[in-house]
C-alpha cells in the first residue's frame, strides 16, 4: 500500500469524484464531507510523499508492473513532490472554505460541484506526478473538463465565460497533442526521462522545433501567458467565489509546472535556451504580461476582476523565472509558485467572504466600517495585499528577490526595471483598497459606535460579525505567507536547489 | 518539388482541415458552428496521429501465421491507433461539456449568435 503513494493520490481523488454522485444522490449532505475526508487524505500522502524524497531520492513508480518506456511511469522527485503537496493544502483550505459559502453560491448543486472539484483535484495531481507526455495530455483534459465545470457553475454570465475558456483550452489542448506527436514521430518515446536521454543523440530538425513552439503555444493557453491570457479574467470573475479560489491558485500554476517539466526536463536547457531559443520569447511575452495585468488591475472597480487580472501579472513572473533560464530565475520560479497559490487563494477567499457577508466586492463601496465587520478578513487581506506587493518578511519579497538577481545575472536591466516597477504597480492597486478599508469614514458616521456595542453585547467578541468556518482557512492561509518568509531558506536549500535542471 | 506535394497529401490534407477547424473557431458567429470547427480541428489531428503510423507493404498490427513475428517492420505501428482512441474519446467528453455549456447558454440569453450574445450580456447581465 505504502509504496504505491505517489499513485495513490489521484486515484482516491478520482474514485471519490465517482462515489459523491452515486453516495450523496440522495443525501445532499454527504457530498462536502467525503470531499473534505478525501481532501486530508491527499495533504497527508503528498506530505508523506514529500517526505519520502527529501533526501534527494527520484521515485519512479512503474503502473501495472511495466518497465518505464513501454508501460506509464510516475515520477516523484522533489519538484513534482512539492508542487502536489502546496497543491493539495491550498484546495484544502478552499474546500474547508466553500462549506460556508455553497449556500449563497451554488444553492442545490453542491453534489456535482464537489465531484467537479475532486476530478480536478485528480487532474492536477496526475499532470504533476506523470512521467508520460500523452497521460500528461489525459490528466490535462480531465482537469480542464472539470474546470469548465467549476466555471460553468457560477453566475449568470459564467456559461459564456466557461464556453469562451473552453474553446481556447481545447485549441490548447490540441496544440499540445499535436506537439507530442512531432515529438513521437522523431523519437519514437513518449516516457519523459526516455525522451530526455533520445533527444542527446537527435540533429537539430525543423520537426523538433515545431514540437517546441506547439507545446509552448498549447500550454501557454492554459497558463494564461501574456498574449493568450484572454479567457482568464471573465472566467475568474463569473464563476463561483470558491471556483475562482481554486481555480487561481492551481489551475495557472499546473500549465507553468508542465512548461517547467517539458521545457527542462524533457527537451534540456541547452536545446531550449541556445539551439532554438524560446525561453527568450516567454520571457519577453512574460515581462509584457506582467506590465499589461498590473495595468489592467489598476482600472477596474471590482475586486474578483482585479485579481484576476493581477493574475495575469503574477504568471508574468512565473513565466519571466523561466524565461530567464539560470539557476536564480527558476528558484524564483518555482518559489513563486508557491507563493502565489497560497496569496491568490486567500485574496480570493477574502473576495468570497465579502460577497457572502456584504453582497458584493466593489472597492470604490468599501469603507472602514468593513474593517469593524471582517476584522480577521481584513487583516489576511492586508497581509496576502502586503505579500503581492513583496514586503520583506512576507513570502512574495522572497521570490521577487530571486527572480530579480536572475535579471541581474542575465545582465538584463530592463527585465530588473519592469519588476520593480510592477512591484510599484501592485502597491498602487491594493493601496487603494488599504485606504478605503482603514482610512475612508463609513457614510453612516457611526462606525466608531458599532464594535463597542458588539463587544458588550457579545461579551468580548473580537471576531465581529465573522463566522469561523469563513475566517480560519482565510486567515491561516495568507498568515502562513509570513512563515513562508520566514523559511524560505529551508525550502529552497532543502527542495528547490535539489531540482535544478541538469545543465542549467 | 511535384513529388514532395505528392509523397505527402495526407499530410496536406490534414493541414487543410486544421485550418478549416481554425476557420470555423475563429470567424463563425454561432456557437455551434464554433464548436463544429473545434470538432474538426480535433479530428484532423487525430488523422496526424493515424497518418504517421502509416507503413507501406505492412498489415494490421494483429499477429498473421503468414507473416509471422520475427520482422515488426511488416506490421503497421499500433501505438497511434491506441493512443487516439483515447484522444477521441476526450474529444467526446469535450463535446459533451461544451454543448451542455450552449444549452445552458440559450436557456439564459435565447441566442446562439455571438455578437448579439454580447449585447445582451451586457443589457441585462
Amino acid at each position: 500500500m505504502i509504496q504505491n503513494s505517489p499513485a495513490l493520490v489521484p486515484l482516491i481523488l478520482l474514485a471519490t469524484a465517482i462515489l459523491i454522485p452515486v453516495l450523496a444522490l440522495k443525501k445532499e449532505k454527504l457530498a462536502y464531507p467525503i470531499t473534505f475526508i478525501a481532501s486530508i487524505f491527499s495533504v497527508i500522502v503528498s506530505s508523506y510523499n514529500i517526505f519520502r524524497i527529501w533526501n534527494g531520492v527520484r521515485i519512479s513508480y512503474h503502473f501495472g508492473g511495466w518497465i518505464p518506456p513501454i508501460g506509464i511511469e510516475y515520477v516523484l522527485d522533489p519538484l513534482s513532490a512539492f508542487i502536489a503537496l502546496v497543491v493539495n493544502i491550498v484546495a484544502f483550505f478552499v474546500i474547508w472554505h466553500s462549506n460556508g459559502i455553497r449556500a449563497t453560491e451554488f444553492t442545490g448543486k453542491s453534489v456535482p460541484y464537489y465531484a467537479l472539484t475532486l476530478l480536478f483535484l485528480c487532474g492536477a495531481n496526475g499532470i504533476i506526478v506523470t512521467g508520460d507526455l500523452f497521460n500528461l495530455y489525459v490528466f490535462l483534459e480531465i482537469f480542464s473538463l472539470a474546470g469548465y465545470g467549476l466555471i460553468g457553475i457560477g453566475e449568470r454570465q459564467a456559461p459564456v465565460a466557461s464556453f469562451r475558456y473552453l474553446i481556447m483550452g481545447t485549441l490548447g489542448a490540441s496544440f499540445y497533442l499535436l506537439g507530442i506527436g512531432f515529438l513521437y514521430i522523431v523519437t519514437g518515446s513518449l516516457n519523459m526521462a526516455d525522451v530526455r536521454n533520445i533527444m542527446v543523440h537527435v540533429q537539430p530538425n525543423p520537426a523538433i522545433n515545431v514540437a517546441l513552439i506547439l507545446i509552448v503555444a498549447g500550454i501557454g493557453i492554459k497558463m494564461a501567458i501574456f498574449p493568450l491570457h484572454g479567457w482568464l479574467p471573465d472566467a475568474y470573475t463569473y464563476a463561483p467565489s470558491t471556483s475562482s479560489a481554486l481555480l487561481a491558485p492551481i489551475g495557472t500554476k499546473i500549465g507553468a509546472y508542465v512548461i517547467i517539466r517539458i521545457l527542462f526536463f524533457v527537451f534540456g536547457i541547452e536545446f531550449v535556451s541556445s539551439d532554438f531559443n524560446i525561453t527568450d520569447l516567454i520571457a519577453w511575452l512574460s515581462a509584457a504580461g506582467i506590465l499589461y495585468g498590473s495595468i489592467m488591475a489598476i482600472a477596474q472597480r471590482e475586486m474578483k476582476r482585479m485579481l484576476a487580472y493581477s493574475s495575469v501579472s503574477q504568471i508574468g513572473y512565473i513565466g519571466l523565472g523561466i524565461g530567464l533560464a539560470n539557476p536564480l530565475g527558476y528558484t524564483g520560479a518555482v518559489l513563486h509558485i508557491l507563493n502565489h497559490a497560497f496569496m491568490k487563494g486567500s485574496l480570493f477567499l477574502v473576495a468570497a467572504n465579502l460577497r457572502k457577508k456584504i453582497g458584493h466586492s466593489n472597492i470604490d463601496k468599501l469603507d472602514s466600517s468593513y474593517r469593524k465587520k471582517l476584522p480577521w478578513t481584513m487583516a489576511a487581506f492586508s497581509v496576502a495585499a502586503l505579500s503581492m506587493i513583496g514586503l520583506p518578511p512576507t513570502a512574495g519579497f522572497f521570490s521577487k528577490w530571486y527572480l530579480a538577481l536572475g535579471a541581474i545575472d542575465n545582465k538584463n536591466w530592463l527585465f530588473l526595471s519592469i519588476i520593480l516597477i510592477s512591484s510599484l504597480l501592485n502597491a498602487i492597486y491594493f493601496f487603494r483598497i488599504f485606504e478605503n478599508v482603514y482610512l475612508k469614514p463609513s457614510p453612516t458616521g457611526k462606525t466608531d459606535e458599532m464594535p463597542i456595542k458588539k463587544t458588550a453585547k457579545k461579551g468580548g467578541s473580537f471576531i465581529g460579525d465573522e463566522e469561523p468556518s469563513l475566517t480560519i482557512p482565510v486567515a491561516v492561509l495568507s498568515f502562513s505567507l509570513i512563515l513562508i518568509g520566514l523559511w524560505n531558506a529551508t525550502i529552497v536549500k532543502g527542495i528547490i536547489q535539489r531540482i535544478i535542471p541538469p545543465g542549467m | 518539388m511535384f513529388d514532395f506535394f505528392l509523397g505527402h497529401y495526407a499530410y496536406w490534407g490534414i493541414i487543410v482541415l486544421m485550418l478549416i477547424g481554425l476557420y470555423g473557431m475563429i470567424f463563425k458567429n454561432n456557437l455551434v458552428k464554433k464548436l463544429i470547427g473545434m470538432t474538426i480541428f480535433q479530428v484532423s489531428i487525430i488523422m496526424f496521429y493515424v497518418a504517421s503510423a502509416v507503413k507501406w507493404s505492412a498489415t494490421v498490427p494483429v499477429l498473421d501465421p503468414a507473416v509471422g513475428a520475427a520482422d515488426a517492420a511488416r506490421y503497421i505501428s499500433p501505438l497511434q491507433h491506441c493512443l487516439m482512441l483515447t484522444a477521441i474519446v476526450v474529444g467526446v467528453a469535450t463535446s459533451g461539456v461544451a454543448f451542455s455549456l450552449v444549452i445552458v447558454i440559450y436557456r439564459h440569453y435565447k441566442t446562439l449568435n455571438e455578437s448579439l450574445l454580447i449585447e445582451r450580456m451586457k443589457s441585462q447581465p
